[in-house]
């Protein structure tokens, strides 16, 4: 069964990679399935850039089903009847988890006070999580995308915490190209005259074009040139013809403004910002000397790897390369490259072969 | 009656892999070798497939299986990594046979190498009375089609382990399913295993 809307109370501050500690951190998480009595059937499932935790749950703000539903529950590939699966929004986010939305000791919120974090703190967050459920070693961390750098994280620095590490359409490190796109939506937020230097919380504007614009841009790295044009071509949005203007001619602008406008409902722009921020800051072989394989070395999880051949964010090459250092590292890995349409997207979209490969996987 | 169900030489490399050894098995398939090692030899196998169907079939059954070219994805592994490197029936279909058979031999410790021997007297036959390229029992694909590219026969096989500086530590051969012995195995093997280190 789902247990909604969970707060779990941080014992301890927890140090961060910059170099100062968040004192008083909540972290919000939704679980589904029971866990058993051993403890040994936890799932935690993490979430990616603009995710947060209603993984198999509806969104409490748009109502949408569970991000991943098709993928999560009873009788689904991660199947809630067997697994005690946890998904928890990472620190830095804005759906319940200590965030710059949050307040500080101070009782203002933090903006851009708020310690710029990383990936490895956000796993620091999910391991302090654990330690309180009393869950030593999970059964299988999964991740997507972010979500998947989540999970290598965890496997590297935490390897005894997950017997096996599921990573999809994910990378060890984000590129030049990776850094580029962000860095384009961090500044169209704070371009936006509403964000205010983040101190927008108090106030009746916040920087939603901004968001819109940085949406949108990431959105179309989502998605393949195949796929877009399979799905909106050239075609023009409620009009027979050119408008001569800059309205939403095309159904693709039409289609990025909605997503871009439909995002600002529910995500906060700083916590955009402090996010990608720590997408950008992930290297995982610098945090271990250097050489990806160090990270993993003596590891005994089994890890499984997948990427799809039309993904231009995190292409099968980064895939490849963590599949590398796995080897040099001599672990036991796994690793498919699937096909699909909908570039990095599909991940999140029906795909028969990523069913039994997941299934396959936690067996 | 071997104790492994697998293809004749399939089961014989099984029985000459020690057991609690490491295992990496080159052109996988459904990884059918892999399990029958893991679950009779308590072997740590590892597998490498080009097919995404197949690779996802193993991973389906538990197998660490990695989706790549054994062409050009070899050089991924360490030197030694292996105690076995194991590459059946896929040396005929290599870009370059003599540079795959020295990545075997540097990422194992020892190699197993199987292949369809293509001086057996049915396919001389088929070649010397038919005058077209053999389609047989052992190679049953027509020359445009076949995935075989550089034919290779016991002896050629032999020249090619020694100019490598491989020791030929054991070596078997069938015909019709079943194991023969020595005498003009060139002539009457269908199919070759050899068992090399260097």
């Amino acid at each position: 069964m789902s247990k909604n809307a969970l707060r779990y109370d941080l014992v301890d501050d927890l140090p961060l990679d910059c170099g100062q500690a968040l004192g008083g951190a909540q972290i919000a998480y939704e679980t589904y399935g029971d866990l058993n009595a051993d403890k040994s059937n936890a799932v935690l499932i993490c979430h990616a850039l603009t995710g947060d935790q209603y993984v198999a749950s509806a969104h409490p703000i748009t109502g949408k089903p569970g991000w991943w539903e098709r993928m999560v529950g009873p009788g689904k590939p991660i199947d809630t009847d067997r697994f005690h699966v946890i998904c928890a929004n990472v620190i830095g986010s804005c759906m319940g988890s200590t965030g710059p939305a949050s307040h500080a000791p101070d009782g203002q919120p933090y903006a851009m006070r708020f310690p710029v974090i990383t990936i490895r703190d956000m796993v620091r967050g999910l391991v302090a999580l654990l330690d309180g459920l009393g869950i030593e070693q999970l059964h299988t961390v999964v991740g997507g995308s972010m979500g998947g750098m989540q999970a290598l994280s965890l496997a590297a620095n935490w390897p005894e915490r997950a017997a096996r590490v599921l990573v999809i359409a994910s990378t060890a490190r984000h590129s030049a190209q990776n850094i580029a796109f962000h860095e384009v939506g961090r500044q169209a937020i704070m371009a936006d005259p509403a964000w205010a230097d983040g101190d927008y919380y108090a106030t009746d504007a916040s920087p939603d074009n901004g968001l819109a614009v940085a949406r949108m841009a990431a959105h179309i790295t989502y998605l393949s040139e195949e796929g877009l044009t399979e799905k909106f071509g050239r075609r023009l949005q409620d009009r027979t013809s050119k408008s001569f203007g800059f309205d939403a001619d095309f159904q693709v602008e039409s289609y990025l403004r909605y997503q871009g406008s439909g995002f600002t409902q529910r995500f906060d722009a700083n916590s955009y910002l402090y996010i990608t921020r720590a997408m950008d800051y992930f290297d995982l072989a610098e945090e271990h000397g250097g050489k990806l394989a160090n990270a993993f070395a003596g590891t005994d999880a089994r890890f499984c790897l997948v990427s799809f051949d039309t993904d231009w964010l995190y292409p099968t090459a980064e895939s490849r390369h963590i599949v590398h250092a796995l080897n040099a590292a001599g672990a036991k890995v796994s690793f498919v490259e699937l096909s699909a349409p909908n570039g990095h997207d599909s991940f999140l979209l029906e795909h028969q072969q990523l069913d039994r490969v997941v299934q396959g996987f936690l067996e | 009656m071997s104790e492994f169900n697998l293809r004749p030489d399939l089961a014989v490399i099984a029985e000459h892999v020690a057991s609690g050894t490491r295992v990496l098995d080159i052109g996988c398939g459904d990884g059918a070798l892999m399990a029958e090692l893991e679950a009779k030899r308590q072997v740590d196998a590892r597998g490498m497939e080009l097919n995404p169907a197949k690779v996802e079939r193993c991973v389906a059954r538990g197998l660490s299986v990695v989706q790549g070219d054994a062409n050009t994805d070899l050089v991924d592994y360490p030197d030694k990594a292996f105690d076995y490197t194991i590459l059946s029936q896929t040396l005929q279909t290599a870009t370059r046979p003599d540079r795959m058979l020295d990545e075997l031999l540097r990422v194992g410790r020892q190699a197993f190498v199987s292949f369809p021997n293509f001086a057996h007297w049915r396919t001389r036959t088929a070649l010397m009375f038919g005058g077209r390229m053999p389609v047989t029992r052992a190679l049953p694909v027509s020359w445009y089609e076949t995935d075989n590219i550089h034919h290779v026969t016991v002896e050629d096989f032999t020249d090619l382990a020694g100019s490598k500086g491989a020791t030929i530590e054991q070596c078997w051969f069938f015909a019709s399913e079943k194991q023969i012995g020595a005498p003009a195995v060139n002539w009457r093997a269908e199919f070759a295993v050899f068992q090399l280190s260097r």
